[in-house]
C-alpha cells in the first residue's frame, strides 16, 4: 500500500521534471535505448576510460588548485613559491600526496588511454563516413589535451618544467618575421617567468578544460547521432528487426555500462599500481630533474619532453635542412605541427572499400605496422639526446610516419581486401 | 591471433634500438627504509653535519614522528636551528653569504634523493656514491674534489670519519690517511644518512605502499563482483 503511494509520488516527480527537462527521453536516447553493436572487444574500453580519467583529472585538479600557488618569486629559503607549494601538498596537506600522484599519473594515463582509443579508430576505420565529425572532434580533443598537458607541466616549476616550456615557446620564434614577437607575447616576458607561470596556470585550470569538456560533449553527441562502429567495420543500422532496433545492437545500458565497469576496475588496478608503488614510473611520469627548482641561470645538459610528446618532438628534431632560405628549425616546427594534425584528414585519405583491419589487404596492414613501429621508435628517440645516427633513424621514421598518411589514397584503393560479412561476428 | 603477436613484436623493437652516453658508475645504496634505528641515526647525522649549510625547508621537525621520534626527543636532540617542533628545517646562514663563500648557495636537500635519480641509478645510489668518493685535490679552493660531482663546491664535511682519499693514476681512490671510522663503519654511516635523505624526499612513501596493498585488495574483490555482474547480464547475448 505505502509502496504504491511512494511509487506514484516518484512517478509524479519524474513527470514534473519530464515536462520541463528531457530527463527520461535523454536517458533513453543516450543509455537505455542507445543501441551499440554487441561485438565490442578490448579496444572499446578506452572511450569510457578516457572519460573516467577526465573526471579524475578535474576533481583532483580542483583540490590541487586549493593549495597550489602559481608564484615564481623566491621564499625565505630561496625556493620558488610554486615549487614549494607542490611539496607542501606532498607533505602537509592531508592526502595531498595521493591527490597529486593521481593527477600526475592521470596525465600520463590520459595519453595512454587516448592513444589506444585513437589506434582503435585506425584499426577498425571508425573515422570513415559517416563518423568524420566524431573523428574531427576527437582530434581537437587530442590537440587540447596536448596543450593542457604542456601548460600543466610548467606549474610545478621544476627544472624540466621551466626548460621544457622555454624550448617549446622558443620554437615559435622560428616563424619568419613575427616569430620573436610572437614568443615574447606568449611568454609575457623575455624569459619564462612569473608572467608565464600565471598565464599557463589560467590556461591550464580554466580555458583549456572548458574547451575540452565542450569538445567531449560534442564528440559524444556526434557519436550517438550516427551510432558506434564495431570491430567488423559494418553498419548495424543496415539490418534492423521489425521493431526498428538493429539486430546486432544491444542497449548501452545495462550491457555496456556493466561491461565498462569491469574495464574501469582493471584500469584502476593498473592505475593504483603506479600511484602506490611507482608514482615516478621510472622517471617517465615524473622526471627526477623536476625535483630541482627552476633555475633560469642553469640549463640542464639534456632537455627532454615527457614521454607522450616525444614522437612529435623527434620529428621536430629530425628536420635538419633549411628550405627556401628559411631556417631548418622553422620547418621542424611545421613538420611537428603537421604530424599531430595530419590525423584529421584520415577520413578523406582512406579510399579502402572496407573499414576494419579484419578485411583489409596486406598493403594497409603493412603500412599500419610500419607507422606503428616508427611511432614507437620516434617516441623512444625523443627522450634521448640526439646523435648523428639517431637523427638519421628519426629521419627515416618520420618519412615512414608521413608516408602512411600521404600514400594512403593510393595503397588503400589498390589493396586486396576480403569481403565484409553481412552481420557482425563475435570473436 | 596473429594481430597480437604482431603488436607484441612492435613493442619490443624500440628496446633493441641504441642506448649510449657517458657512463657513471654508482654503488648501490643499502635499503634503510624499514629500519627506524638507522633512519634516526641518519636524522642525527643530517641535523649535525648537513643542516648547518643545507636547508630542508619543506620538512617539519615533528614529521620525524614517522621514524619513531617523539616531540621531546626531537626537542632534546635535534632542534638546533628552530624553536618549535612544528617548524621546517631552515638554516640561519644568509643566502648572499652562502653564495660568496661557496660560489653557489648550498641547495635545499629535502627532495635531493628524488632529484638525483638518473638512468645510472636511483637518487640514493648517487648520494651514497657521492658521499664516499671525496678525494684530496690541491687545485680546488676547498682542497677537495669528487668522483661523481666534478669540481664540487662543498668540502668533505665528513672527512674526519672517512679520512683522506687520493685519486691514483689508475683512476682508483686510495685511502692514504684513515679517519675515525673503518671504511665499513663509514659506509654504514653514509647508508644511514642516505636512508634518511631518501625518507625525507617522500615521507609518505611507506604509508603509500602500505595503503597500496589495501587498495589493490579492495579492487581485486571489486573485479570479481563486477565481472560476475557482467557475466550475468551478458549470458543471453550471443
Amino acid at each position: 500500500m505505502s509502496e504504491t503511494i511512494a511509487k506514484t509520488k516518484a512517478q509524479s516527480l519524474l513527470d514534473w521534471i519530464d515536462e520541463r527537462f528531457p530527463l527520461t527521453s535523454g536517458w533513453k536516447a543516450h543509455l537505455s535505448e542507445y543501441y551499440a553493436p554487441k561485438n565490442f572487444n578490448f579496444w572499446y574500453f578506452f572511450g569510457s576510460l578516457a572519460l573516467l580519467v577526465l573526471v579524475v583529472q578535474i576533481i583532483t585538479g580542483i583540490f590541487l588548485v586549493m593549495h597550489f600557488k602559481p608564484d615564481a618569486s623566491l621564499n625565505a629559503s630561496g625556493i620558488p613559491v610554486a615549487f614549494a607549494s607542490v611539496e607542501y601538498i606532498m607533505r602537509d596537506v592531508p592526502w595531498g600526496w595521493l591527490i597529486r600522484y593521481m593527477h600526475s599519473t592521470g596525465a600520463s594515463a590520459f595519453f595512454i588511454v587516448v592513444y589506444m582509443h585513437m589506434f582503435r579508430g585506425m584499426l577498425y576505420g571508425s573515422y570513415r563516413k559517416p563518423r568524420e565529425l566524431i573523428w574531427i572532434f576527437g582530434m581537437m580533443i587530442f590537440l587540447c589535451l596536448m596543450a593542457e598537458a604542456f601548460f600543466g607541466y610548467l606549474l610545478p616549476w621544476g627544472q624540466m618544467s621551466y626548460w621544457g616550456a622555454q624550448v617549446i615557446v622558443n620554437l615559435f620564434s622560428a616563424i619568419p618575421f613575427v616569430g620573436p614577437d610572437l614568443s615574447l607575447w606568449l611568454r609575457g616576458d623575455y624569459v619564462v617567468g612569473d608572467a608565464t607561470l600565471n598565464r599557463f596556470f589560467a590556461f591550464h585550470v580554466i580555458a583549456v578544460p572548458l574547451v575540452l569538456v565542450g569538445l567531449v560533449v560534442a564528440h559524444i553527441i556526434a557519436l550517438h547521432e550516427v551510432g558506434s562502429n564495431n570491430p567488423d567495420g559494418i553498419e548495424i543500422k543496415k539490418k534492423k528487426g521489425p521493431d526498428g532496433i538493429p539486430l546486432d545492437g544491444i542497449p548501452f545500458h545495462p550491457y555496456y555500462s556493466v561491461k565498462d565497469i569491469v574495464g574501469v576496475v582493471v584500469f584502476l588496478i593498473v592505475f593504483s599500481i603506479i600511484i602506490f608503488f611507482a608514482p615516478e614510473a621510472g622517471g617517465y611520469f615524473i622526471e627526477a630533474n623536476n625535483f630541482f627548482p627552476a633555475d633560469p641561470l642553469q640549463t640542464p645538459p639534456h632537455i627532454a619532453p615527457v614521454w607522450y610528446f616525444t614522437p612529435f618532438y623527434s620529428i621536430l628534431r629530425a628536420v635538419t635542412y633549411p628550405l627556401f632560405g628559411v631556417d631548418a628549425k622553422f620547418w621542424g616546427v611545421v613538420a611537428m605541427g603537421a604530424s599531430a594534425i595530419i590525423f584529421v584528414f584520415l577520413p578523406w585519405l582512406d579510399r579502402s572499400p572496407v573499414k576494419s583491419i579484419r578485411y583489409r589487404g596486406p598493403l594497409y596492414k603493412g603500412f599500419l605496422a610500419a607507422f606503428l613501429v616508427s611511432f614507437f621508435i620516434l617516441g623512444y628517440l625523443g627522450v634521448l639526446p640526439p646523435t648523428p645516427d639517431r637523427t638519421l633513424v628519426s629521419q627515416i621514421c618520420a618519412l615512414v610516419y608521413f608516408a602512411f598518411f600521404l600514400l594512403m589514397p593510393i595503397y588503400s584503393s589498390i589493396d586486396k581486401c576480403k569481403p565484409e560479412p553481412d552481420r557482425v561476428t563475435c570473436k | 591471433m596473429q594481430m597480437k603477436r604482431f603488436l607484441a613484436l612492435i613493442l619490443l623493437v624500440p628496446l633493441l634500438a641504441m642506448a649510449s652516453g657517458p657512463e657513471l658508475h654508482l654503488d648501490h645504496a643499502p635499503d634503510r627504509s624499514q629500519d627506524k634505528a638507522a633512519l634516526q641515526n641518519g636524522a642525527k647525522i643530517f641535523v649535525n653535519y648537513c643542516l648547518n649549510c643545507h636547508s630542508a625547508s619543506y620538512m617539519r621537525y615533528n614529521r620525524l614522528h614517522d621514524i619513531g621520534l617523539s616531540d621531546q626527543q626531537i626537542k632534546d636532540n635535534l632542534l638546533f636551528t628552530a624553536d618549535k617542533v612544528g617548524e621546517t628545517m631552515r638554516v640561519a646562514m644568509r643566502r648572499a653569504d652562502a653564495k660568496a663563500w661557496f660560489g653557489a648557495p648550498p641547495p635545499d636537500l629535502t627532495v635531493i634523493a628524488r632529484a638525483r635519480g638518473s638512468e645510472f641509478g636511483s637518487g640514493a645510489d648517487w648520494l651514497y656514491t657521492y658521499l664516499r668518493t671525496f678525494y684530496r685535490d690541491e687545485e680546488r679552493p676547498t682542497g677537495w674534489n669528487n668522483l661523481v660531482f666534478q669540481n664540487v663546491g662543498m668540502p668533505h664535511v665528513l672527512w674526519e670519519f672517512q679520512g683522506d682519499q687520493v685519486l691514483g693514476e689508475d683512476h682508483q681512490l686510495k685511502l692514504v690517511k684513515p679517519g675515525k671510522m673503518s671504511p665499513k663503519e663509514y659506509d654504514d654511516m653514509v647508508a644511514d644518512l642516505v636512508g634518511f635523505l631518501q625518507y625525507m624526499g617522500e615521507p609518505a612513501a611507506n604509508s603509500r605502499k602500505h595503503l597500496g596493498w589495501i587498495v589493490l585488495a579492495f579492487l581485486a574483490v571489486l573485479l570479481v563482483f563486477s565481472y560476475a555482474l557482467k557475466r550475468n547480464y551478458w549470458k543471453d547475448i550471443h
